[in-house]
């Protein structure tokens, strides 16, 4: 029974301490005190054949010591070589252990109303804004005891607002960097963007912490407006002590097209969903994830979408590598809802194993309640064929070298689709890491 | 030219434990362009496969010296950076992996670590190579045969080729599903390799390519092994007889159940 969990050490004296230390608006509070009670009663989630008893999310500490730096050059080397250079750098904000380490945002995005601003600011300064998105249509604070975890001991995030006709070319960049032993990042972002919009966002998540047991329980929530463009590319590789639950989710407007590239890299126990609701007509979605399991971590992928919308498109392709003894469930599922004519939805999902005693579980699912839709699935789980591996060796190239390049080709879709090159190398340096 | 570049003797080769090659013998020198020839499932992909070290394909007896050294006894990777190279009939596809990535790992490979090939030099090469082979530039680019055609995979297999310079390249039916077009385009890329330090063996089951490509000696398979020999003229008569002419005058009887040959 999924209900059991470790006595949690903050109470409501605790939260409205907390909150009030941070000059939080009233309706927020109530937000919290109503996420730590439900906390109390709502039942884990379940993911399918992943057993979480046990799994830390509730021993951590929460306020956790900061430090802001004037220049991106006196970030440490492992934030720094993330940050995008030249036209790719005046949009950034750093969060170390949730505090505002460094932001920038240019004077043309301020000029045209964007807000690009730590959680903390925006409540402080657009509580009202927020307050539309926060909890509303992507994610639910009662879902389950996670979601309402979330509510209560939020101490990280992020408020990116695009105003309606604002399209940004370049990218915006977060960096959510925890540093502290047996830490809890609790972060919560929100994008929004009215309609006929359009931005790119790249968020990083990584932690310098060794020993003991840190908890990241992450929730984002994406509005794409009417006709408005969402480009979401987020690399994670929190360390092996993070026990981490991410949960992004998307909400898209009438023609509104959200696309997500994300690497999922961490070293830890992880339980993640990916979730997008094509709420209205002519809208869509395209999901790229890739993933590498090692070690003996536990992994549970959600890739999850909704079309309520006519015309709605989808579009799934999860590719996961499992080695050594690390174990993964990948649920890919798409679901049709009745009255959602017209629609097409299409998913992918491919693991590559590279050891006999790791585990990969590759489910399609397919729910369709319409009638006059399409929709395709595909599903498989494999060794490296041993056939191009002889290819490339005809080459000249060794073994290993050629398994290497198998691997990198395997992962990137999502490689070549984040739009900042320092991201892109890391993943490329994260990828060659795990698969030594 | 003392030393044979190839030499094969006495070749068995068995696929799923059946005997495809049954006792080939071969000799190729430095400079030379042998072409074999022969009906459908005689064993003319299995022995290019076999001298490369397909997995699947099961050396039963025999011996195989290329370059003095004992091939049998190496590795795939180690007879390609040796000097052989063979440009298959069905290439496999590696998604994810561009051309230029691809062809620079393996010219790598072989000069070894510390002596990689700068990038301009090897920009500038392959762009030589892809605009004598008619290929566009976005070629670089695409992953590695990934949604190439027929046409295209054998063009990419002739650029590799190229780029490679291997000292003995095996070529399987490098002309099947070619127009003439590209047919000529391959044969300038195999003419345009020809030096006393390269030799080629050139599988093929039609007389068309040679007709661009002049081989010094054409043989002829047939069940397992080499049932003639003769000069480009042998060829030309083929063309014009088909195999069964000469099987009459060979007095070699249809084998029951021919394999058709996959890479």
């Amino acid at each position: 029974m999924a209900t059991e969990m470790k006595d949690l050490h903050y109470d409501t004296s605790y939260l409205e301490s907390f909150s009030g230390r941070r000059g939080e608006p009233d309706w927020f509070l109530d937000l919290r005190k109503k996420g730590l009670e439900l906390a109390q009663t709502l039942p884990l989630p379940k993911p399918e054949k992943t057993r979480i008893i046990g799994w830390n999310f509730t021993q951590f500490e929460h306020e956790l010591p900061t430090r802001t730096v004037d220049a991106v050059a006196d970030l440490p080397e492992s934030v720094r070589s993330l940050i995008g250079q030249g036209e790719q750098s005046g949009n950034l904000l750093v969060l170390h252990n949730g505090s505002t380490a460094y932001a920038a945002l240019s004077e043309d995005l301020k000029a045209k109303g964007v807000i690009f601003t730590d959680l903390a600011t925006a409540l402080r300064d657009y509580g009202d804004l927020v307050k539309k998105y926060y909890f509303s249509k992507a994610a639910k604070l009662d879902a389950h005891k996670l979601t309402a975890l979330n509510a209560a001991l939020v101490n990280s995030g992020l408020f990116l607002y695009v105003p309606k006709n604002v399209d940004i070319e370049v990218p915006l960049q977060a960096v959510f960097w925890l540093d502290h032993d047996n830490g809890g990042l609790i972060n919560h972002v929100i994008i929004a963007t009215e309609a006929n919009s359009s931005v790119t966002y790249v968020e990083n998540y990584l932690s310098t912490t060794n020993s003991g047991q840190a908890v990241a329980n992450i929730i984002t929530e994406v509005y794409v407006g009417e006709n408005a463009r969402v480009q979401f590319g987020g690399v994670e590789y929190l360390s092996s002590d993070v026990t981490t639950f991410i949960n992004r989710r998307g909400y898209v407007g009438r023609d509104g097209n959200l696309q997500w590239a994300l690497g999922q890299m961490n070293d830890g126990d992880l339980i993640t969903e990916t979730y997008s609701e094509l709420a209205g007509d002519g809208s869509s979605v395209d999901t790229k994830a890739v993933s590498i399991g090692r070690g003996t971590q536990k992994q549970n992928f959600v890739n999850r979408i909704k079309h309520y919308g006519k015309n709605s498109t989808s579009n799934m392709l999860i590719h996961g590598v499992q080695r050594e003894e690390a174990q993964a469930i990948f649920n890919g599922i798409t679901k049709i809802e009745h009255g959602a004519s017209k629609s097409d939805g299409e998913q992918t999902q491919r693991v590559l194993m590279l050891s006999s005693k790791a585990r990969g579980d590759a489910n399609p699912i397919l729910l369709i309640d319409e009638d006059d839709v399409v929709a395709g699935h595909a599903a498989s789980v494999g060794r490296i064929d041993p056939i191009q591996l002889y290819y490339l060796m005809s080459r000249g190239i060794p073994k290993n070298e050629a398994e290497r390049l198998i691997i990198h080709g395997f992962l990137e879709p999502v490689v070549s689709q984040l739009p900042i090159e320092g991201v892109k190398e890391q993943l490329a340096a994260v990828i060659e890491g795990k698969v030594q | 030219m003392s030393q044979p570049v190839l030499k094969i003797e006495n070749l068995h080769v068995a696929i799923e434990g059946k005997e495809i090659v049954k006792g080939f013998n071969l000799e190729i020198h430095g400079g030379e362009i042998h072409a074999i020839m022969g009906p459908n499932g005689t064993g003319k992909s299995t022995l290019a496969s076999a001298l490369m070290g397909h997995p699947k394909y099961e050396i039963t007896e025999g011996k195989v010296t290329f370059l003095g050294q004992d091939l049998l006894e190496m590795e795939v990777d180690e007879r390609a950076r040796a000097g052989m190279f063979l440009a298959m009939q069905y290439p496999s596809e590696i998604a994810g992996v561009t051309n230029s990535d691809f062809l620079r790992t393996a010219i790598n490979a072989r000069r070894g670590e510390g002596n990689e090939i700068p990038l301009m030099k090897f920009i500038k090469k392959l762009d030589e190579k892809m605009a004598l082979l008619d290929m566009g530039e976005e070629f670089a680019t695409r992953y590695l045969n990934e949604g190439f055609s027929g046409g295209e995979k054998k063009r990419n297999e002739i650029l590799q080729l190229m780029m490679l310079e291997p000292k003995l390249a095996i070529l399987d039916e490098i002309d099947s599903g070619l127009d003439i077009d590209a047919l000529k385009v391959v044969a300038k890329g195999v003419n345009a390799m020809r030096s006393p330090e390269f030799s080629c063996l050139i599988i093929t089951h039609y007389q068309r390519l040679l007709n661009y490509i002049t081989p010094d000696k054409v043989h002829v398979m047939m069940q397992g092994r080499i049932v003639t020999s003769g000069g480009p003229e042998l060829a030309e008569r083929l063309e014009a007889e088909g195999y069964d002419g000469l099987k009459k005058e060979l007095g070699i009887e249809e084998e029951e159940g021919t394999v058709e040959q996959e890479a």
